[in-house]
């Protein structure tokens, strides 16, 4: 199969159609709403449903219901969308289900505008919803990457039991790139003996709830739940690292941003500035190691984010102390140029030059 | 002699005690859903959607395949399970505070799109579970916790007529309002229970019964007081009888 030429919104909606994905249940807001109609003429075809709900909310409610029968469903949507399905996603990962969310973030907050950011962060990694909990988020930076992690992501939620979210931002949703799609090895899938199918003579009746008024009893539906994030942390990690052998200074950066970043990264690289990039694809997991491993021989780490500040947070905490971290950033939809990022560069060079 | 068994318990009902208050309407109710999936012998061909409310354990009574939904979201995630496995049966089984009011978007486009579900809409015009506050369903003048003064209309507005209003939708099938203060009227139930799942059957589109009921611990009366207040207060603001479908389960 050769490279075909796509927007990033539609190569999310034909990988989650070749990773099974069957069912899909969405809402137009923009900038994603090519997905939603890809799945529309999509799904059909390949024997699936395709649904527009009435609102995010009871989109998220019908992935529920879907996933709850044991089949692979995925839900997109852009920021405020996203709060809306908050409590839904709550509700998956207490009643341990798995589904595809994809999150194409706009400005905000509040309606904001439609353009491109990554400050939904916080939200995406640090729960969102209510109650004590983690899920996975995988952040493309390209559209070939794209079909990798949107097959990840299926692979991740059947194995684990939880919703995992695509990051994506409107820059990635709206671009066009050629793309491959290979054929992927069909890995075997684990059998869902919990879902409620009501398959006569499949044995007693099945109950998917995430209430227990017992609270010894939901402590330690907590502890299980706490220890499939722990396993989550040990397996499914996942970055990227440009030039950082020899670095003094670490850009962090993910998704689109990660991309202008490496541009910067050459230009400084070619005028001598030591400077290299880690790149997270696994938002959360977190990568701790590429900085466990750099932080005592970087100076300085700057996190470069479309965002007034998110995911420099996590690159405070791994890196502990044993370097400075700064910080560069643009929000409100607006997306930063690889000069301003060049020019930060050069500045925090300057900076720790003696 | 022999001795002859001319009632049991239906295999529709799991063994669990409920902890409904006595007096309360919603075991009468539970046995009527239980007896139809039984009579019907599609008990291991169902998934049941519970709701949140005095209702919310509802997957610990009945004897099938039961998914729990957030409040108010039951049509929603129902759509969800039916649109995987269309030859299956499903129903939601919801309070007037989750229907009505966090859910009503929910049930109305459900019923809009025709989705082949059975929703059974228990009616007792007050929120039980948190303790007795106003429902969309309260009645003008009933007080309640949040209306301490009785439902003004000048403040909290009129009550919501679900039957009426959903009976509005092309992709509504069959929609009936029942009561059970009585053995006559809880038969009637019983039959249009039975409809309402044969309209799901037939794969005619939505049904609902809307099922008039009691709150005898919110409301502040004894059993038979609270099914009096049924007859004689509720009635009249909410009239019985089928709004969409044919009658005699056409």
């Amino acid at each position: 199969m050769g490279k075909v030429l796509m927007k990033g919104n539609e190569v999310i909606a034909e990988a989650a159609v070749q990773a099974g994905c069957k069912y899909f249940f969405g809402y137009p807001i923009t900038p994603q709403s090519e997905l939603v109609a890809y799945m529309a003429r999509r799904l059909p075809e390949v024997g699936g449903v395709f649904l527009q709900a009435e609102s995010e909310i009871a989109a998220i409610n019908m992935v529920y219901g879907a996933a709850s029968t044991g089949v692979r469903v995925m839900t997109s949507s852009s920021s405020p969308g996203f709060s809306l399905k908050q409590e839904g996603i709550s509700y998956l990962v207490g009643s341990e289900l798995p589904a595809v969310l994809v999150n194409i973030a706009r400005g905000g907050p509040g309606l904001g505008n439609i353009q491109p950011a990554q400050s939904d962060y916080f939200q995406a990694t640090k729960g969102g919803g209510h109650g004590d909990y983690n899920i996975p988020v995988l952040a493309p930076a390209s559209l070939q990457e794209i079909v990798d992690l949107t097959w990840d992501a299926f692979d991740i939620a059947d194995n684990y039991r939880t919703p995992v979210i695509l990051m994506g931002d409107g820059m990635l949703g709206q671009m066009m790139e050629p793309v491959e799609f290979e054929k992927q090895l069909e890995v075997e899938r684990p059998k869902k003996s919990w879902a409620t199918t009501g398959l006569r003579g499949d044995g007693p009746p099945k109950i998917i709830t995430s209430l227990d008024l017992n609270a010894e009893s939901l402590e330690q539906r907590n502890h299980n739940l706490q220890k499939k994030f722990a396993l989550i942390k040990q397996n499914e990690v996942r970055y990227e690292t440009y030039k950082i052998d020899d670095a003094d200074i670490i850009l962090v950066a993910y998704g689109t941003v990660a991309r202008i970043t490496m541009n910067a990264i050459n230009k400084a690289r070619q005028n001598g500035v030591k400077v290299g990039l880690i790149r997270p694809i696994s938002l959360w997991p977190f990568p701790e190691r590429p900085f466990i491993e750099t932080r005592d021989k970087v100076k300085v780490y700057v996190s470069v984010e479309m965002s007034a500040g998110q995911m420099v947070e996590d690159v405070k905490l791994s890196v502990n102390g044993h370097a400075l971290v700064d910080f560069y950033g643009r929000t409100g939809g607006v997306v930063p140029t690889q000069e301003e990022v060049y020019e930060k560069i050069i500045t925090v060079a300057g900076g720790i030059m003696v | 002699m022999t001795m002859k068994t001319v009632f049991k318990k239906t295999s529709g009902l799991t063994d669990k005690p409920t902890h409904y208050c006595p007096g309360c309407t919603h075991g009468v109710i539970h046995r009527l859903v239980g007896e139809v999936l039984e009579d019907m012998d599609i008990l291991e061909d169902t998934i049941g959607v519970a709701s949140v409310g005095c209702s919310v354990l509802s997957y610990e009574y009945f004897n099938c395949d039961m998914t729990q939904a957030a409040h108010g979201r039951a049509p929603a995630v129902a759509t969800g399970v039916k649109r995987v496995l269309p030859n299956r049966f499903v129903f939601t089984y919801q309070g007037d505070g989750d229907l009505a009011s966090i859910g009503i978007s929910e049930v109305i486009h459900a019923a809009a799109r025709g989705e082949k579900i059975t929703v059974i809409f228990v009616n007792n015009a007050i929120y039980g579970m948190t303790g007795g506050q106003m429902a969309p369903t309260t009645l003008i003048g009933q007080k309640t916790a949040t209306t301490p003064f009785g439902r003004n209309e000048n403040i909290q507005g009129f009550p919501i007529k679900v039957c009426e209003m959903l009976a509005t939708l092309d992709g509504a099938a069959y929609i009936e309002r029942v009561s059970v203060h009585d053995v006559h009227h809880i038969q009637k139930a019983k039959k249009a229970i039975r409809k309402a799942f044969e309209a799901q059957r037939k794969g005619l589109g939505f049904s609902m019964v809307e099922v008039l009921s009691t709150c005898p611990t919110n409301w502040g009366l004894d059993p038979n007081e609270s099914l009096e207040w049924v007859k004689d207060n509720m009635i009249p603001v909410y009239p019985l009888g089928v709004f969409k479908g044919k009658e005699g389960g056409e």
